[in-house]
């Protein structure tokens, strides 16, 4: 899009992976996963996350240009610790899951679901 | 902290018995385009990973053009990988800013939302998304006239 006259941002909040992409303009929120322009029903903080992302489409100079939002889930950091965390006591139950994972692509396939 | 999301990843589908990781987007040059309107005379598009046919299997979903005037009360976002233990996406402004938008594009802010907002998977290829869906919604979007683009991955 870019190439093409579009100007683009992205507003996310897995920023490792956004910066590794080479997304050319980011507004970062750092909050679970699922809700990235702010928190679910908080409209203060949804506004703002757009009003950044209008801004630095224009203000951007160069890719990679990055805005950290301040907005925090929570005091602690509990959510952050626990998102996909691989604990001892699960590794049963995620072996399991990764049995039924692969088993469900296998049928998927055979079905003909699948890209070409 | 901030969660190093590929290396939390990459220990999670080991942990399910992938042997082989995921390769995520690593691209070294990224083109910038300035816009080519002021933000008063620009039209805007939204572009989400967020499911509007969930009929439609999730290993053939392929990038698609809805008409702004239709866009669903609610998405289905229950195949999507997000942080279920702590929230939720029951308020669709969360993801998808749509009111947002009207209400600024109605103060004349920016000049309109596009006619139509785009759903692109998440796609463990990066050959489909790059090949087929990214061409699928630049196509869309020229003849749209968009002049920004504001993409919200979930």
């Amino acid at each position: 899009m870019e190439s093409a006259g579009i100007a683009t941002v992205v507003i996310g909040s897995a920023l490792d992976i956004l910066l590794q992409a080479g997304t050319p303009r980011i507004v970062f929120n750092d909050l679970p996963l699922g809700n990235p322009v702010g928190k679910p029903f908080d409209r203060t903080m949804q506004h703002r996350s757009i009003s950044a992302g209008l801004d630095i489409l224009y203000s951007a100079d160069a890719p990679g240009t990055l805005v950290q939002m301040p907005h925090r889930w929570a005091d602690d950091s509990d959510w952050q610790e626990n998102f996909m965390a691989v604990r001892e006591e699960d590794k049963a139950l995620l072996t399991q899951l990764g049995i039924e994972n692969r088993e469900a692509r296998r049928q998927n396939k055979a079905k003909g679901l699948f890209r070409p | 902290m901030t969660i190093d999301y590929i290396s939390r990843t990459k220990a999670y589908y080991r942990a399910l018995g992938f042997e082989r990781d995921y390769t995520w987007a690593n691209n070294t040059e990224t083109p910038l385009s300035k816009p080519r309107v002021t933000l008063k005379d620009a039209t805007v598009t939204l572009i989400t990973t967020a499911v509007v046919e969930p009929s439609i299997p999730k290993p053939v979903r392929t990038a698609a053009s809805y008409a702004f005037s239709e866009v669903p009360e609610h998405f289905d976002t229950s195949e999507l990988a997000w942080d279920k233990v702590t929230t939720h996406t029951r308020d669709r402004e969360s993801y998808f800013p749509i009111n947002e938008l009207k209400a600024r594009s109605a103060q004349g802010e920016f000049k309109a939302l596009s006619q139509h907002f785009h759903f692109v998977p998440t796609e463990y290829s990066q050959r489909h998304t790059l090949e087929v869906d990214a061409p699928l919604i630049l196509q869309q979007s020229l003849k749209d006239n968009v002049d920004l683009a504001i993409l919200i991955p979930l």
